[in-house]
């Protein structure tokens, strides 16, 4: 089965983005297709790297990141959302004026074209949120 | 043309479960998660609404929570990550009730 994973929460903040992970985990154990996670609302910020939890908390965007590497996950950051919180690559800082970046590896900036085309892509979409 | 109906709210704080319970219909299923759980607790406010219907809990969200299997209402079963994983290829569709 092909699926389409869609986080609204930020890390943290709502359990929905540790439910997104647990099941993205779940799902590829099981030998299923991660067509796509996308990161929609206040869940781009799981797409910051400049976040330093407690070392004997879990580690919310790193996970993520280790999870892409490890199954070569396309995890998108939904570009209007991410400008207003400040989620930032080296082709935002650039078009926009800024003096840095802080996405997270294995996260790209995309637009919401993305997340109706990994609907239409997968078999099931599954959205994680409040 | 089944649907896998996700509930992640407590019935105590949100009117979500009444809704989707309310519109389940056929072969439709439910899964309870985050705190969604403790609509699943015997004897508890949403335990009417549950009647008849095929209902699930998330085992760790339980756990999370410290409500033991014992305390669940007759006939809702307990699945881990991987049986939501199973639940959602079983079902055409997955609505989560946000």
């Amino acid at each position: 089965m092909k699926l389409t994973i869609q986080v609204n929460e930020g890390p943290y903040q709502h359990q929905s983005a540790d439910s997104a992970y647990f099941f993205t985990k779940a799902a590829l154990e099981k030998g299923h297709k991660i067509y796509r996670v996308f990161f929609y609302h206040d869940g781009v910020n799981n797409g910051t790297r400049l976040t330093t939890p407690p070392q004997d908390d879990r580690n919310i965007v790193n996970r993520w990141s280790e999870l892409a590497k490890e199954h070569d996950l396309d995890m998108v950051v939904c570009v209007a959302a991410a400008q207003r919180r400040g989620i930032v690559d080296d082709g935002e800082a650039q078009r926009n004026g800024k003096d840095a970046t802080n996405i997270a590896d294995g996260f790209r900036i995309s637009g919401l074209g993305q997340l109706v085309e990994g609907a239409i892509q997968s078999d099931r979409l599954v959205v994680f949120g409040d | 043309m089944a649907m896998l109906h996700l509930v992640n709210k407590s019935p105590y704080d949100a009117s979500s479960l009444e809704t989707a319970s309310s519109i389940m219909k056929g072969d439709d299923a439910m899964l309870l998660i985050e705190d969604g759980v403790y609509a699943a607790v015997r004897n508890g406010k949403a335990a009417a609404s549950l009647e008849g219907l095929k209902v699930s809990v998330l085992g760790p969200d339980l756990a999370a929570r410290g409500i033991g299997e014992d305390k669940l209402i007759d006939g809702v079963t307990v699945v881990d990550y991987a049986g939501f994983v199973d639940m959602v290829e079983a079902n055409d569709k997955v609505q989560s009730w946000l």
